[in-house]
């Protein structure tokens, strides 16, 4: 239960721009075990995104080394390890929620049946049965976000990364899809990387919180929750939960320097 | 009838326009007529002339109509004086370059897309071969085309219609193919997804839109080619031809019933293009752009 999923020691990134070398990543250090529901949050420029793009082989780190279930990054995403949520839901708009949900396993050539059944199933996992010959255009933003979870979860990767995915929505969707994400989480057993920069989501969320600083980007803190697996909305009001808020508050705090 | 009268309002005026400007580009040769006989002709004698000419300098709207019908519903359509003959020859010049276009559009614009030699060989090429005026070109293709051993003018024509039909599909099929974003692309590569893959299930796809929309362009274009073909090129059929050879001979009637049956086609034309385009639209996710 406590094998190491994603592993990264000392990995740094910096991007080469025209107003000189931009440190998004410096000696960055993590481990994500399998089952974690782990959280980076930080201000904007920590590196929190570049970090999810590492582990998912979108961007190439400059120095340092990560493995993912065991292997590296651009090895993991050729296996399909992973399925990644971005900020925007992304659905192609000429293709039905089915057809987008259908997408992965046609590139990745499952057949027809097992495509029609899991399509199926996660659309019954994110709650959306019955919108599947439904256009992204007739689906409200949360639910067009909840199609884009079902498409990651199509394919058989025991990864979730996650960008932001709640970001443009409103507060009380929010909460919503927050819930639901828990309930997929503790029925699927998957492990999720959730990049977010609203306090009460990570806490509420996760199992491990890890607070990032920018300039250059680093880790501050890292955060293992002891809330419970069974969290309903109203924890947050639990003096454990405001706890938690304080610490990563504090952490935000210590790692932005508003000095500069 | 909300939607209608807009467009009868526009109608009428250009109606008035043409027939005061009929008036006053006619009455020259009716004053001469009279000096000539000695007489002072009334108001509305004068009029009435304007109207009536055989080789007005601008005939009058009605006239035009009724040559218009004459050319279409009185000729046989096997006739030489038929315009519904002459129509079909430059439609299937027309059409026969729009295919030719298409092809060559979207096969220069996947080019271009999916290599960047062929962007940087290919495309300053296919500008400047829209700034050479097609009329000083179309002789020399016709020419060349005659040598190859093409044995008729259809084959030239095409040419030169699909010359003008396929830029404005090049372009846009390049803006389309490349209108995915990052993050689109991201989430294939996510996938392991191979650049085949990429270009079918994304680029493609996404591409349909610009590609039916350049298409009402092309068709036009298309058209405006065949004619152009049939100018310069010592064609006898064809509704180019008509309107040089009603130039030439001096009868403008010929010219203007010419004129008004490829304007006729080419609104046929775009309302098809318009009609493919709405069903494609409908089975590719309902309306929304």
């Amino acid at each position: 239960m406590n094998r190491s999923v994603i592993s990264a020691s000392d990995l740094s990134l910096t991007f080469q721009t025209n107003d000189g070398p931009v440190h998004a990543l410096k000696d960055v250090s993590l481990d994500i075990h399998k089952g974690d529901f782990v959280s980076f949050i930080g201000p904007s420029g920590c590196g929190k995104t570049t970090f999810l793009r590492v582990m998912a082989d979108l961007e190439h780190p400059t120095g340092g080394s990560i493995t993912v279930n065991g292997v590296s990054a651009a090895e993991a995403r050729r296996n399909r390890a992973y399925g990644y949520v971005f900020q925007a839901a992304g659905l192609y708009p000429w293709r039905t929620i089915g057809g987008n949900i259908r997408l992965p396993l046609e590139i990745m050539g499952y057949s027809k049946a097992d495509q029609a059944e899991r399509v199926a199933r996660v659309l019954e996992l994110v709650e959306l049965d019955g919108f599947e010959k439904k256009f992204p255009w007739q689906l409200s933003g949360g639910m067009q976000q909840r199609a884009s979870i079902a498409r990651a979860l199509a394919f058989d990767a025991d990864i979730l990364l996650m960008d932001e995915p709640f970001g443009a929505l409103d507060e009380i969707v929010r909460d919503h899809l927050n819930e639901q994400l828990l309930a997929l989480w503790r029925r699927t057993e998957k492990t999720i990387a959730f990049v977010t920069h609203s306090i009460p989501e990570a806490v509420y969320l996760s199992t491990k919180i890890v607070v990032m600083s920018p300039r250059p980007g680093r880790i501050s803190d890292v955060i293992d929750s002891p809330l419970p697996k069974e969290r309903p909305l109203e924890i947050r009001d639990t003096p454990e939960f405001i706890e938690i808020a304080h610490r990563v508050r504090d952490g935000l705090r210590a790692g932005h320097g508003y000095d500069d | 009838m909300r939607r209608f009268g807009p467009v009868l309002v526009v109608v009428l005026t250009i109606f008035a326009i043409w027939y005061v400007g009929s008036f006053l580009m006619n009455r020259t040769w009716v004053m001469d007529q009279a000096a000539r006989a000695g007489t002072e002709p009334g108001f509305t004698e004068v009029l009435r002339d304007t109207m009536n000419q055989d080789r007005a300098k601008l005939p009058a709207p009605h006239q035009v109509a009724a040559e218009l019908y004459d050319g279409v519903v009185n000729k046989k359509v096997t006739s030489k004086r038929s315009l519904v003959y002459h129509g079909f020859i430059t439609f299937q010049a027309t059409m026969a370059g729009f295919a030719l276009g298409i092809i060559a559009g979207v096969a220069l614009a996947v080019a271009i897309v999916l290599s960047r030699f062929a962007d940087l060989t290919l495309m300053p090429w296919a500008i400047i071969s829209q700034t050479i005026p097609v009329v000083a070109l179309a002789p020399m293709i016709v020419v060349l085309a005659n040598a190859a051993g093409a044995g008729s003018l259809m084959v030239p024509k095409a040419i030169i219609a699909g010359y003008l039909g396929f830029f404005p599909i090049l372009v846009s099929m390049v803006a389309g193919l490349r209108s995915p974003d990052g993050m689109q692309l991201d989430l294939l590569r996510t996938y392991g997804a191979s650049p085949g893959q990429v270009f079918w299930k994304l680029r493609l796809p996404a591409s349909l839109p610009y590609f039916f929309a350049s298409l009402k362009i092309a068709v036009a274009a298309s058209l405006v080619g065949a004619i152009v073909g049939e100018l310069p090129t010592g064609a006898i059929s064809g509704l180019g031809a008509r309107m040089l050879i009603g130039s030439q001979f001096g009868n403008p009637m010929i010219m203007w019933s010419a004129l008004f049956a490829a304007a006729i086609l080419a609104a046929l034309l775009i309302w098809i293009v318009s009609g493919i385009e709405k069903i494609a639209v409908r089975t590719m996710g309902g309306g929304q752009t």
